[in-house]
């Protein structure tokens, strides 16, 4: 019989703000990415130059450094670096809305199936997974360039099949646990289907461990993006991007170090807000205290 | 007149294992059991942890197999039934934790809604019996939307007892239903369980540890030991002149209120060592009971 | 002669969420020495809180100890220092814990949990024992409890022990020290009703055998009338009744009291079920 704080019948999505709000690095995080997303989407209506990101040349604003009128600079043909690296943002999210949306349901179906049926679907799903596991992302990305054409869309799909490998893992692990609570063993006897217990019953338990997973997985997905268009795998000029800008700029350092540096700085401040993020939700799912 | 709930010869055993995986002996959760519960009767299972209890609750259900023996539920055997919606329409469990047996993610409506679903009710259908189940157990219709966090011990065990009605089934396994809750919340959902039991012609197999429970809501009683039932009859013999030793340790253990009550209790020498039960038993032969004994 | 320990007029909040609640409501007991007390609540009766509050393992925040005392000895432990506070605890009044299963370390062995306890506990009282004396004082304590064989207890890691056992493991942590106080928090409720029978009455043994005082927590009240000869009933955070155990059963005065007394099955049957008459 455990001794209870007296109920306070407050909503869960209440307590939750509550507790998450009074975290000042998730508060951070959360800023970071709610500004650079609404960034993103306006970009076109808040860049001051948006046609820079075309095939634009203005040779006598080269190598500008950062001023009231180019805050970021202007790189080597004379583009506006602060617009592209906003619109190189578009291209980073993208990247990773796709790759996630993609290898999340798959990992959790896969996750799921394994954790509850057990036996030969279990065998056969992690073995699977764990043979996929082996092969770094940034290989496969190579190695798929190498077969095709080093192209945005290739890299995506090369990352995507292997990033839903994490999330099978981490799913199997809860739905393992879950099977055996008792709630799951009454929805059983009460004639519920396997389709509903899996989607039902299991899933919405699942859903804090994804939240967290898939925030902090933005962040290694445009890292990764990033790192695959540094090495030239990434969309093709003169559509802007920021690991691209970040190759490119990196001829001219230490001179005209704005050009490598700022868009550098412009992954990291993203990956930083969606790791915070990712942070602040785990703590709040995970602990129990109250402040 | 047929029984409700004949229970034969039901046996269980586990095996165990060494580091290895090889087989090196079993364990008998449950021993040759047979009973029989007549309909509209309330017939009480009583045992400890270890005595099988809960492993026959689980047969019953179908969530465990029988190594042997059968189970016949209105003069039908379930062997064949196990879940299909026939057997769900029958019989029905109350489990011990409601705090456990609720999903936590699930509003009181869809968790209740999990059996309609199953048994083919439409929308419409299911609004209308979540709505009179509510009323059945007592619990304001604004529930529906709670969570389970947000309701008490008492009224998350409402909602359970309002589950396992949502289909009519004519056998109630209750295990444990109240051994989580405080007592005069308890007095409360035994009065419930007694009003539905009459309203809607239960039957009863009524699992617990609590003598004095057993003794106020049960017609009948077995005394499980080690997977056997020692000693079985009408409560009010059984505890008046219990004939066991297990049975007269059991009830000369019960922390009682009043003078009466401990003169009715049996005498016993003082017992200093462990009482064995099954995992006991094991524990003390260094071997490691599996997630599957009770 | 005034109490061993008294609680005066305890007043606790909880904040939680932003919102702050009372908990307690002037709170007011007393344990004589060597005297067997319980105090008896259901869940949200504060009965855990006051424990806490005693132990001095309520945690501020997210609790605030609003206004009270509470004398050990005629002193507050409220006003003392966190050290002075941390020498009594263990030494002068000791606390058995409710679960076994969750309250001892899965990774050391009893002698290594009990001998930890008792090192620090001689560290506080300016105490040095050797590591073979330590031993022995272990081993007699567990033989106290009533262990057949200490020394294989001793060496035992709490998987390998039955619950039962792990409970009177407890209650000889609480010993080691030799407290004028024990506090025992719901004992035996995780156990089997045969089990609990037996530490329960370990526990009365105990404590007339040695003169201490014990403070029971429980919500059961057949283990108060067996274990106890004076009772305080509470209820939503105030104490609503106090009386010896005899007269409380006998006589009941407040409403919670007899509405709870009611709510008792009897063994010997009696207890009506249900609201309609068939």
């Amino acid at each position: 019989m455990t001794e209870t704080i007296p109920d306070l019948m407050l909503s869960n999505a209440y307590q939750n703000w509550y507790r998450f709000s009074r975290n000042p690095t998730a508060m951070i995080g959360l800023i970071i990415v709610v500004l650079c997303v609404t960034a993103a989407i306006l970009a076109p209506y808040i860049t001051p130059f948006p046609d820079h990101v075309g095939a634009v040349t203005n040779f006598r604003a080269r190598h500008l450094p950062p001023s009231a009128v180019n805050w970021f600079g202007t790189d080597n043909v004379g583009r506006d670096i602060f617009t592209r690296v906003i619109f190189g943002l578009r291209i980073s999210l993208l990247l990773a809305v796709v790759v996630l949306g993609i290898a999340i349901p798959t990992g959790t179906i896969l996750g799921m199936a394994a954790g509850y049926f057990g036996g030969w679907t279990e065998i056969i799903i992690m073995r699977v997974t764990d043979v996929a596991l082996a092969i770094p992302p940034l290989v496969m990305a190579l190695a798929v360039a190498a077969v095709l054409s080093p192209d945005l869309l290739h890299s995506m799909l090369a990352i995507a099949s292997l990033w839903w490998t994490w999330h099978t893992r981490m799913i199997y692990s809860i739905t393992r646990q879950l099977r055996t609570q008792e709630f799951i063993e009454a929805a059983e006897t009460l004639g519920a289907s396997k389709f509903h217990i899996l989607f039902r019953e299991i899933l919405p338990n699942c859903v804090s461990a994804l939240a967290v997973q898939t925030s902090l997985d933005c962040g290694f997905v445009i890292l990764v993006g990033a790192a695959l268009s540094f090495l030239g795998l990434g969309i093709q000029p003169p559509t802007p991007d920021l690991g691209t800008m970040v190759a490119q700029g990196a001829s001219f350092l230490p001179d005209f170090w704005w050009e490598s540096v700022l868009p550098g700085c412009a992954i990291l401040f993203l990956a930083l807000g969606f790791n915070l993020l990712g942070d602040g939700l785990r703590d709040l799912f995970d602990v129990e205290d109250v402040r | 007149m047929t029984a409700m709930l004949e229970i034969r010869n039901l046996t269980k055993t586990f095996p165990t294992h060494s580091t290895f995986g090889r087989q090196t002996g079993e364990v008998k959760a449950v021993a040759d059991v047979s009973f029989a519960i007549e309909k509209g009767q309330v017939y009480g299972l009583a045992g400890e942890s270890g005595s099988g209890k809960s492993t026959i609750a689980r047969m019953i259900m179908g969530l465990t197999r029988p190594t042997s023996g059968a189970i016949l539920i209105d003069g039908q055997d379930i062997a064949g039934q196990i879940g299909t919606r026939a057997h769900g329409r029958r019989v029905q469990m109350v489990f011990q934790n409601p705090g456990a047996s609720l999903n936590p993610r699930r509003t009181v409506a869809q968790s209740i809604s999990v059996p309609l679903v199953a048994h083919g009710f439409d929308q419409a259908a299911q609004t209308r019996r979540i709505s009179e189940l509510l009323d059945m157990v007592q619990l304001p219709q604004a529930f529906a939307q709670r969570y389970p966090h947000e309701l008490s011990g008492g009224q998350k065990q409402r909602v359970a007892i309002a589950r396992a009605l949502a289909v009519a089934p004519k056998l109630l396994v209750l295990d444990e239903p109240t051994s989580a809750l405080d007592v005069s919340v308890q007095a409360r959902v035994m009065d419930l369980l007694t009003d539905l039991g009459r309203a809607m012609d239960l039957t009863f197999l009524f699992i617990s540890h609590d003598l004095s429970l057993m003794r106020n809501f049960a017609q009948r009683v077995g005394i499980l030991y080690l997977g056997q039932i020692v000693e079985t009859g009408l409560t009010a013999a059984v505890f008046e002149r219990p004939t066991h030793d297990y049975t007269r340790l059991l009830l000369a253990s019960v922390p009682v209120i009043s003078a009466e009550e401990e003169a009715m209790r049996p005498i016993i020498p003082l017992i200093d060592g462990e009482i064995p039960t099954a995992e006991k038993l094991l524990a003390l032969r260094g071997l490691a009971t599996g997630k599957d004994t009770p | 002669m005034s109490a061993l320990l008294s609680v005066r007029d305890l007043s606790v909040d909880f904040t939680t969420y932003g919102q702050t609640h009372q908990v307690l409501h002037g709170v007011s007991l007393d344990v004589p020495a060597h005297a067997q007390i319980a105090l008896v609540g259901e869940s949200g009766s504060g009965k855990t809180v006051t424990m806490k509050a005693i132990m001095g393992l309520l945690r501020q925040p997210p609790a605030h100890i609003r206004s009270g005392q509470i004398f050990y000895d005629g002193r507050d432990l409220l006003t003392l220092a966190d050290s002075e506070r941390l020498a009594l605890r263990g030494t002068a009044m000791s606390m058995v814990f409710q679960d076994p299963m969750s309250s001892l370390n899965p990774v050391f062995t009893i002698a290594d949990q009990m001998g930890t306890i008792l090192k620090y506990a001689d560290r506080r009282l300016g105490r040095s024992r050797s590591a073979r004396d330590r031993m022995a004082r272990v081993h007699e304590v567990l033989a106290q409890v009533r262990m057949r064989d200490p020394e294989r207890v001793s060496a035992s890691y709490p998987i390998m022990l039955s619950g039962g056992m792990r409970q009177r493991v407890l209650i000889a942590m609480a010993l080691l020290s030799e407290p004028a106080l024990l506090i025992a928090d719901e004992p035996g409720t995780a156990l089997d009703v045969t089990t609990q029978a037996q530490i329960l009455r370990l526990l009365k043994d105990l404590v007339t055998q040695r003169g201490l005082a014990l403070l029971m927590i429980t919500h059961n009240l057949g283990v108060v009338r067996e274990t106890s000869s004076y009772v305080y009933v509470m209820n939503k955070g105030r104490v609503v009744e106090q009386a010896e155990t005899a007269t409380l059963f006998a006589n009941p005065q407040s409403d919670y009291t007899k509405s709870l007394i009611a709510a008792v099955p009897r063994l010997t049957g009696g207890t009506r079920y249900g609201t309609v008459t068939p």
